[in-house]
């Protein structure tokens, strides 16, 4: 008795502690909260849901033996197969799985105020996201470290495992689509911005020669050099823009710039990765982890106060930045904070390899997407501390504000959230850009917010312009990174698709193959980046919601492989765990899925939306964007593109649900172990 | 001068950590860890150097066929 009270004592505090600050939150009406309050109540979520739940997952559901011996210990070879230390292991995963959607998610669900968006991120890490998280790892580190197409071919079979290649090939197309549409928005008619990002090339293109050929392998100081030269870039971009020569050259539309990326897109996933690859993950890497650190320090310091309420109307889902009610979109729209499809590829990648002991996959993989997820509640306090006028006039479409000041500021007050002409261009002014409004996609909303942060820790307002684009240059540069490191992922994939048809294909050494493959990877995610920047509602409209229902359906297919293998180690008392988030992402996903495909309204769906233009085409109208009938038509097969894409998601998820429950019944009516483990004999300690 | 020494000492270790930590985050992994492992496994063969080490990491991590260097979104 006296023990079970100093054991769990402290961590009824830490629930309380947590209650406490979820209920200050939650009941607070009418007056600013302190983002402290919210971080709290992240941190106490967090610390239960790892010391019990985590614990309850390892020690009743997967049973972890710290005396078996990992993939890293049987077949270490100091190379892939690597025993790592457990703290320079979190660190490795947690760099590969944080990326842009946590922090683009939770600003776009921003606009149903900051409540729906906290819940749905604690609840879906703690219940869904990490439980993926982990399950994918402990499943690929019993199976050699295999990766996640392998591993539902071999659970499941060979046709879920050609139907979800195929699907991580098109959710790749989506995700890279998206991630280059919010670059553009962020650097269209932006000169600072955009000659800060175009330096990385050249930046990047002098550490791989110096680290190629002058001190290889120094990476630190390589890293360092990169960085002052950084730095001096954001400086530069500055005088850049204030420049009448230099700034209109530096100044581009969204559409130069997307076809910029897609060049620039193609020639980076051929050139050699010592060039401008790796040079630049370097960078990218250290400073998406070293921004992370600075805003966290930042919001602990400064401990600003959330101007967005708890709750706005748009939660009946007439919100201007995204179509769709909080259920199913809110959901969809936070995916990566939350839960995310796409971790399970990097569970079964490299981390499984380097485990070194069993019960190390606890604290990596729950651990590391608890981290992801409050990576998720950083950027939602970002977008929250900025002033909702400002938020609104920076992400709704310009169809809805016009292109002024004036325009900008009567419809959003009209939305309800006051503002003035004056404000707006003061903003504009303090981050030293020509305009805020419609600057949608979430990345400069995300950066006003770190620059409001950051500058009132360290520099004061006359620095607000120099973090603004330091925020700007951390997301492009790493959405870079993601862009050219996806593509070449994307070229594989197609040479491994084509070659089931065409087996010569494959040959990854030979130019013709690799030059189709990545002009075909290529032209997918560019063909839907150009859709969405030529986009009158913003694209991130159209895309956003794509890529999370696909980010959400690969964690139900995830999360299914994962309830499949609870089934065939007969653990099915304890299947629930992986069964919820499983139910819930399909019902999340498909419902959203039917309802872009059907809903009748046509901001929400594709049909209905097609069907206008259409109708109004048969009639020889011409509806904005478009201004002749090439372009009407153009608009029309987009959608009917975009409507294929959501019923093959739909198909997709439904294939693998019936393909899961199928190996499940099977499972359990087996009378024995099922799972295709590696043999605990091989694997037990000498 | 003991709690000193083990100070010292932690310290050094948290900063190789750190520092490993940083390189793994890039795909680099332990070259000394790599050097013995190959001493020790197979005394027959030389070990690569730490260059050829740095690329065998460098292409395996972003390399034709090899997609491990992808990120997340």
């Amino acid at each position: 008795m006296g023990t079970a009270i100093g054991r769990h004592g402290p961590w009824a505090l830490v629930g309380a502690l947590g209650a406490a600050a979820l209920a200050i939150v939650a009941s607070q009406r009418g007056e600013t909260i302190n983002a402290l309050w919210i971080v709290v109540a992240a941190v106490c979520v967090y610390m239960i849901a790892y010391r019990y739940y985590s614990k309850f997952i390892a020690e009743k559901v997967m049973r972890l033996d710290p005396k078996r011996l990992t993939p890293a210990v049987r077949h270490n070879d100091g190379l892939d197969y690597v025993p790592t230390n457990r703290g320079v292991l979190f660190g490795h995963h947690f760099a590969a799985i944080a990326g842009a959607g946590p922090l683009v998610g939770p600003v776009l669900a921003a606009q149903m105020g900051y409540l729906p968006g906290m819940l749905w991120i604690l609840a879906g890490v703690v219940l869904a996201g990490a439980v993926q998280d982990f399950m994918v790892l402990f499943v690929s580190m019993r199976r050699d470290g295999r990766s996640l197409g392998e591993l539902i071919r071999a659970e499941l079979g060979t046709v879920p495992g050609i139907i979800a290649l195929f699907g991580t090939f098109l959710i790749m197309v989506i995700l890279l689509a998206v991630l280059a549409l919010i670059v553009v928005k962020a650097l269209a008619e932006s000169p600072w911005g955009t000659f800060t990002v175009m330096s990385t090339i050249p930046i990047a293109m002098l550490m791989g020669v110096y680290s190629r050929y002058i001190r290889p392998g120094r990476i630190g100081e390589v890293s360092i050099l990169g960085f002052v030269l950084l730095m001096l870039a954001i400086v530069g971009g500055g005088s850049v823009a204030a420049s009448p020569v230099w700034g209109p050259a530096f100044t581009f539309t969204g559409p130069q710039l997307c076809w910029m990326l897609i060049g620039y897109g193609f020639v980076a996933s051929i050139l050699p990765v010592w060039l401008l690859l790796a040079p630049r993950d370097y960078l990218s890497t250290f400073l998406k982890i070293g921004t992370i650190v600075g805003l966290a320090l930042g919001i602990a310091v400064v401990a600003p106060h959330l101007q967005m309420p708890a709750m706005t109307k748009f939660v009946d889902g007439t919100g201007p930045v995204w179509a769709g009610g909080l259920f199913p979109f809110l959901f969809i729209t936070i995916a990566c904070g939350a839960v995310s499809g796409f971790h399970a590829l990097i569970s079964s990648g490299t981390t499984p390899k380097l485990i070194a002991n069993e019960a190390d996959a606890r604290f990596i993989g729950y651990g590391g997407m608890l981290m992801e997820s409050f990576v998720a509640i950083m950027a939602l306090v970002s977008a929250c501390v900025i002033d909702p006028g400002v938020y609104f006039t920076m992400n709704s479409p310009a169809a809805l504000l016009g292109t002024t000041p004036e325009t900008a500021a009567a419809a959003v007050t009209k939305l309800g959230f006051a503002t003035t002409p004056e404000v707006i261009t003061q903003t504009a002014a303090d981050v030293g850009e020509h305009t805020i409004i419609s600057r949608a996609g979430g990345a400069p909303t995300l950066a006003v917010g770190m620059a409001h942060i950051i500058s009132s820790a360290i520099g004061g307002k006359a620095m607000m312009a120099f973090w603004y684009h330091f925020a700007i240059l951390f997301e492009a540069l790493f959405i870079l990174t993601a862009v050219d490191a996806g593509t070449r992922a994307c070229r594989f994939m197609v040479q491994d698709l084509v070659a089931l048809a065409v087996p010569s294909f494959k040959n990854t050494t030979s130019w013709g193959p690799s030059i189709a493959a990545t002009a075909i990877a290529v032209g997918a995610w560019g063909y839907f980046l150009y859709q969405g920047v030529t986009d009158p509602l913003g694209g991130i409209n159209t895309l956003w919601p794509l890529f999370g229902i696909s980010n959400q359906m690969l964690a139900a297919v995830a999360l299914t492989l994962c309830t499949v293998v609870i089934f065939k180690m007969k653990r099915e008392r304890y299947a629930f765990v992986t069964i919820i988030p499983t139910a819930w992402l399909c019902l999340c996903t498909l419902t959203a899925g039917w309802q872009k495909l059907f809903s009748a309204d046509p901001k929400i769906g594709f049909l209905a939306h097609a069907e206008r233009y259409a109708t109004a085409a048969a009639e020889g109208k011409l509806l904005a964007p478009a201004k002749n009938a090439a372009q009407m038509d153009q608009i029309i097969l987009n959608d009917r593109i975009d409507a294929v894409l959501a019923a093959l998601f739909i198909g997709l998820v439904v294939a693998i649900a019936g393909f899961g429950i199928a190996a499940c019944l099977k499972a359990w009516r087996a009378d024995r172990w099922t799972a295709l483990e590696t043999e605990p004999r091989l694997a037990a300690a000498e | 001068m003991e709690p000193q020494q083990s100070l010292r000492r932690r310290l050094q270790t948290l900063s190789k950590c750190v520092c490993d930590g940083a390189r793994l985050m890039v795909g680099q992994g332990d070259y000394a860890a790599y050097a013995a492992h190959i001493r020790q496994t197979h005394p027959d063969q030389a070990p690569m150097s730490e260059l050829e080490f740095f690329r065998n990491r460098e292409n395996a991590r972003f390399g034709v066929g090899n997609t491990s260097g992808f990120r997340c979104c």
